[in-house]
């Protein structure tokens, strides 16, 4: 008969590991690479494009790596959209920097390397730290925003992220 | 009150028979403090002197009645005004008169009912105490004298563990196992975590112990949620097919035993609240209801058969080993 005043603390049985899963890539890797600053444009019209590098193992990304050119407009796309349609907190994005856009100032403005090289750091963080959130690899726009060519503003919000727009 | 009277006061106390054997147990007030208070459990009898000491030797002391009475009662911080007493027992020690020396008296509640635990919490408090007073016209003399009450229990028959699969669909799945799903206070909860699915970049993950007073009926209900422990059981990220073993020890906690529904005016439960935590700070968790249970004293055993325990291979938690000690008292 079991003693019950000294408790047992050994532990519990469990499966022993699969060694490709113990040593295989883990199914978490997702990276996400904003780099390559090029301001295109001339005079006033002038804006900055940066290069959106994903590269992922996760099913639910349609691309395992996929290259796309995006500026702080569609980050701030991207932004309003998910704050819009689901319950997620989005991360916070850089500054806008309006200060920088106002005239006579002394320096390059918004086009400033050190302040391009500031926002290119921000925005990779912001864009890291959404695309692993669950909730939101399950919105069509995060989708779009990383791997179709450009983003069309008058596609169909959704979940799930493969639901194709009406008429196709 | 009594400075200014020209009539006599008196000094009350209350003395418990076995007031040199009976053990002390430590019970928090409600300040906050710890206090030594002396133990009772169900069913013991409550037996004592309680000594009337005249303040003017020489001078009456006229009165409406001494008594002593045992109480059981709830007191609602937010209701202070009413008090809910589920035990009442008095004794008359002497009829109105008048003393003309101190004297004392002897008192015994037997067998006295003790059904719930003495509890002191965030918004209610339960508490035994006996209370001699001498009545009088205008000011009665009165002194209260609190005691500590525990609920024992026995090993329960059935314990079964707790083996659950939860996540996030694609995600995050894992498989959960706790033991037990009863603990004693001084209990270990064993348990593993096991991955089937990992796509989320976990940064670690732990066990909490989470205490939930809830007091109030119907639409006034109110839950006090406190964290009694945060024990960290992974650094690190984890992938499919691994397993992460729970070993946690309860006897460094203030914890009581739960109590369900008393005399249905509030409830403590506990629970345990697995978290996992991503890269980005994110937290997905779990929590799951225990039950917390009170063993009684055991003598403690021989080295020799501890050593034999060890030894033994325990195929899950049935436990159905019958008390050493059956400690719920009936004298």
């Amino acid at each position: 008969m079991s003693d019950p005043t000294v408790a047992d603390t050994r532990r519990l049985n469990s499966k022993p590991q699969d060694l490709t899963d113990a040593y295989g890539p883990p199914s978490n890797f997702l990276e996400i690479d904003v780099y390559d600053p090029q301001t295109i444009g001339v005079g006033r019209n002038r804006f900055t494009t940066y290069e959106v590098r994903m590269r992922t193992n996760l099913p639910i990304f349609k691309l395992k790596d996929s290259v796309v050119r995006r500026r702080y407009s569609d980050f701030e796309w991207l932004k309003n959209e998910l704050e819009r349609d689901s319950k997620i907190v989005v991360p916070p994005l850089p500054g806008k920097a309006l200060k920088r856009q106002l005239p006579f100032r002394g320096d390059e403005g918004i086009f400033e390397e050190s302040f391009i090289e500031e926002r290119r750091v921000g925005l990779e963080q912001f864009i890291n730290r959404l695309a692993g959130h669950p909730l939101a690899q399950n919105e069509r726009c995060l989708h779009m925003f990383l791997q179709d060519e450009s983003i069309d503003r008058n596609y169909i919000p959704g979940k799930p992220a493969w639901s194709l727009p009406k008429g196709l | 009150m009594s400075f200014f009277s020209f009539g006599q006061s008196a000094e009350i106390d209350v003395v418990l028979t076995d007031a040199e054997t009976r053990k002390k147990a430590e019970h928090k007030t409600e300040d906050g403090k710890k206090d030594k208070y002396f133990l009772f459990y169900d069913g013991e009898t409550v037996a004592g002197k309680v000594n009337v000491t005249l303040k003017n030797p020489g001078k009456r002391l006229e009165h409406q009645g001494i008594k002593i009475e045992f109480v059981g009662q709830i007191e609602l911080y937010y209701d202070r005004g009413n008090h809910h007493e589920f035990v009442s027992l008095v004794k008359d020690l002497a009829r109105p008169g008048e003393l003309t020396q101190s004297q004392t008296f002897d008192f015994e509640f037997t067998h006295v009912e003790k059904p719930y635990e003495s509890y002191t919490g965030q918004n209610v408090k339960l508490r035994y105490f006996l209370r001699a007073t001498v009545s009088r016209r205008l000011n009665d003399i009165s002194k209260e004298m609190d005691i500590v009450v525990h609920t024992l229990s026995t090993y329960p028959e059935l314990n079964s563990s707790i083996k659950m699969e939860v996540g996030i669909e694609d995600c995050l799945h894992i498989e959960f196992e706790y033991n037990k799903s009863k603990y004693h206070l001084k209990d270990v909860i064993v348990g593993k975590i096991y991955f089937l699915l990992v796509r989320i970049k976990i940064k670690h993950m732990e066990i909490d112990i989470i205490k939930r007073e809830t007091t109030g009926t119907g639409p006034s209900v109110y839950h006090e949620n406190d964290t009694i422990a945060k024990y960290e059981i992974m650094d690190g990220a984890p992938v499919r097919g691994e397993s992460i073993p729970i070993r946690l020890f309860l006897a460094g906690y203030e914890m009581t035993p739960t109590m369900r529904d008393i005399n249905k005016k509030f409830s403590v439960r506990y629970y345990l609240n697995l978290v996992l935590i991503d890269e980005e700070e994110r937290r997905y968790f779990k929590q799951q209801e225990i039950t917390l249970w009170r063993k009684g004293d055991v003598v403690r055993k021989s080295m020799s058969s501890q050593a034999t325990i060890g030894a033994q291979r325990f195929e899950g938690s049935k436990s159905s080993v019958s008390s050493v000690l059956d400690l719920k008292c009936r004298a």
